[in-house]
């Protein structure tokens, strides 16, 4: 047998909730959940889709710049977002609205940014939810220093649950080839940090399918660098909760690293910018839509869970109003003063700074009564 | 045979002459094959040429300049597509420390004759990274050429030079005029063309020079329109090279005005207006007869898409630097 004749036995991928929505027992990752919870969950999924649904709506019409659809991913943001303790640090890419859904981030916040308002303009410490990162992997290098600074406040392995804390930092398969991506895992590695690193594994960076990155499945990379990579079913919220849960409590009690790569598919275009028919198949999106992440826990709960229909109603019309709210919410951002450019750029603006913006502010005034 | 080409599409046409003329010409960057780039500029190129020659690259910028150095080792001729200027930054080191270097290094015995192509500058409504101009780091750094287009047919005779370059040549494309039309000689010689590193007077004027490159050309030239209204012929020059820069043009026009305002999105300090300022002064400070002055993004970061008309240099701002040298 030669080395490069080897072929890797197809991965296993952990999942608890077929598409079919038919619980099923994974030996190593039982998942203690009662239907109540599991309702829960179901809400988290519509009301974020709904949200982004809306949020693509506000892009056609004019009234945010761009945005980045998390269109089938769902259930991989809300099984993660869900696993994470309120003292744990999240480190997004652009993409993980649903995410910053559970981590209370009010979805306007998020608009700001698309819509050109602001840079990102949220606290990372106050819901502990990092700004978006647009840089490709650069996140994953702060996640990384964020958990060497958990880790010298000892705030790992004391068996405190409230207070072992666990770092989890998103990134695309795309991003996976970026040096970034993969010097934080040499780090992470080298002083067994409380990180877990979480790779939607959407099959696309635009146009570029996954193969182009990586001729072995993601998160066998892991082994290489010397911690446990899994691969999950994305679009199955209870594996995305379950094995968060349990990489993030092996983080938090001092056992190191892990790679999730968490299988799904980016269901809309890139952002409201590209147009993937002009290099994906739409038998591919055919296939992958019998696999959606919301449908399948709608299933369960009918089925399996005799949940009415007014459960559904009921989150429905919850939709609505989050919907009607965002709409006019974004409308009523405003775009920011010129002379705000100048704001925060230090903590003590520069005298020569004062100076431009000061100078700016007497150009402008000078237009005033000049009939502009 | 004249035909009125976008920017796009000249871009394109130099890249697919390029790719026929010389078969060590590679095309390499993100979503550059199937998808022709995010802004088309490679279209159809890697079905014509296959994919050895037309590379969607893994995602690391590090990773496309770094082996373009490699492929130059072993005498490609490597173009680059950085897919928007605010992500040149992670293939910063190799450009500035391995690709501006090596030809020095190896005594000239081997060659960087790679093109960076990077679409740059503001005013398309963007998400922060994707409006920056970062040419004055690279301008900034010996060993490596760097040139900007205003129009179709600079686009598509100056790609096809920085393309034939045997040195290192970043190329600044203003996507904000990628759609903007001209016309292009698509069958001139390339020995035909101006040469790569001049500047070009794109209006004679007797009262004031602006200087501007890239996106801002088109700009200045509205200025200089408006300007007429108030009785004043301004000279507007296009840089179109910024390293080496065409000092010469640039003198002799200020030897014939007395008074420079250069114009550029960059930000202001240390940016390629300091630099023609400095030289200005140095090579015809008897003719100025107002200080150079400056017009160019505020020193911040590039801001919020909403407020970039603002904080973009426009006519307005043109024409107040212009009645300020002649208040002087
Ligand atoms: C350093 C850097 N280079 C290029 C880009 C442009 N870009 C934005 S998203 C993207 C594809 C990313 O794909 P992936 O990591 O798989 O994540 P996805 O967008 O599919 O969620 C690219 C190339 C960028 N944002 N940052």
């Amino acid at each position: 047998m030669t080395l490069h004749g080897h072929v890797p036995p197809e991965p296993d991928l952990v999942q608890l909730l077929t598409p079919e929505g038919v619980r099923v027992d994974h030996p190593d990752f039982p998942l203690e959940i009662t239907d109540d919870e599991i309702k829960s969950l179901y809400r988290d999924l519509a009301l974020v889709r709904r949200f982004d649904g809306e949020a693509t709506a506000l892009q056609r019409q004019g009234e945010l710049g761009l945005w980045a659809s998390c269109l089938g991913q769902e259930a991989a943001q809300v099984g993660a977002g869900r696993a994470l303790r309120s003292q744990d640090m999240a480190f997004p890419t652009y993409r993980e609205h649903g995410v910053a859904w559970c981590r209370d981030v009010d979805p306007v916040t998020l608009l700001g940014m698309f819509r050109g308002v602001s840079l990102g303009g949220w606290n990372p410490n106050e819901n502990n939810f990092n700004l978006y990162t647009i840089v490709l992997g650069a996140q994953t290098l702060h996640a990384v220093g964020y958990a060497m600074g958990v880790a010298r406040d000892g705030a790992v392995g004391t068996g405190e649950p409230e207070r072992d804390t666990a770092v989890l930092t998103f990134f695309g398969d795309g991003a996976s080839s970026q040096g970034d991506v993969n010097e934080a895992f040499i780090w992470a590695a080298a002083a067994n940090l409380p990180v877990v690193f979480y790779c939607q594994n959407n099959q696309w960076a635009i146009s570029e399918p996954v193969e182009r990155q990586s001729r072995v499945p993601l998160f066998q990379r892991a082994s290489g660098f010397g911690f446990p990579g899994i691969r999950i079913d994305g679009n199955d919220v209870l594996a995305c909760l379950a094995v968060s849960r349990v990489a993030l409590d092996e983080a938090r009690s001092g056992q190191g690293p892990t790679l999730i790569e968490a299988f799904t598919y980016r269901m809309g275009a890139h952002t409201t910018s590209d147009d993937p028919t002009r290099y994906r198949l739409s038998e591919e999106l055919e296939t992958w839509k019998h696999r959606d992440p919301i449908e399948r826990v709608r299933a369960y709960l009918i089925r399996e869970a005799g949940v009415a229909q007014e459960f559904f109603d009921g989150i429905e019309a919850e939709s609505e109003e989050l919907a009607i709210r965002i709409r006019q919410a974004c409308r009523a951002l405003e775009d920011p003063s010129p002379l705000s450019v100048f704001d925060q750029v230090y903590v003590e603006i520069t005298d020569e700074l004062a100076e431009q913006r000061s100078d700016y502010a007497d150009y402008l005034a000078s237009f005033e009564g000049a009939g502009r | 045979m004249a035909s009125t080409l976008t920017m796009a599409a000249a871009l394109n046409a130099a890249l697919r002459e390029r790719l026929e003329a010389d078969d060590k010409v590679l095309i390499m960057g993100m979503d550059v094959g199937k998808l022709g780039g995010v802004f088309r500029i490679t279209d159809g190129l890697q079905k014509d040429f296959g994919e050895d020659r037309v590379i969607d690259a893994p995602l690391g910028e590090s990773g496309i300049i770094g082996s373009a150095v490699g492929l130059a080792i072993r005498g490609y001729r490597p173009v680059c597509e950085i897919q928007f200027d605010g992500f040149v930054y992670p293939a910063f080191d190799q450009i500035v420390s391995q690709v501006a270097k090596i030809h020095n290094r190896s005594l000239g015995q081997v060659r960087m004759p790679i093109t960076i192509r990077i679409p740059y500058g503001g005013g398309i409504g963007a998400v922060e990274h994707h409006s920056e101009s970062p040419e004055a780091y690279f301008a900034h750094t010996a060993g490596l050429k760097v040139v900007t287009c205003s129009n179709p047919a600079d686009a598509f005779s100056m790609l096809r030079q920085s393309i034939a370059s045997d040195d290192p040549v970043v190329f600044f494309e203003p996507k904000r005029r990628y759609w903007g039309k001209g016309e292009v000689d698509v069958t001139g010689l390339l020995a035909d063309a101006p040469q790569l590193h001049r500047a070009r007077v794109v209006r004679s004027g007797a009262d004031a020079t602006l200087v501007a490159y890239g996106p801002m050309v088109a700009t200045a030239l509205q200025a200089a329109k408006a300007a007429t209204e108030d009785g004043r012929d301004l000279e507007v020059i296009d840089l179109r090279s910024l390293s080496p820069i065409d000092t010469g043009t640039v003198v002799s026009s200020v030897q014939k005005t007395g008074r420079l305002v250069v114009v550029h999105e960059a930000s202001v300090t240390l940016g390629m207006g300091a630099e023609i300022a400095a030289r200005v002064q140095e090579r015809a400070f008897y003719s100025l007869e107002a200080p150079v002055l400056r017009v160019g993004g505020f020193d911040t970061p590039y801001p919020a898409s909403r407020v970039e008309e603002e904080w973009l240099p426009d006519v307005d701002r043109i024409l107040d630097a212009v009645d300020r040298t002649f208040s002087f």
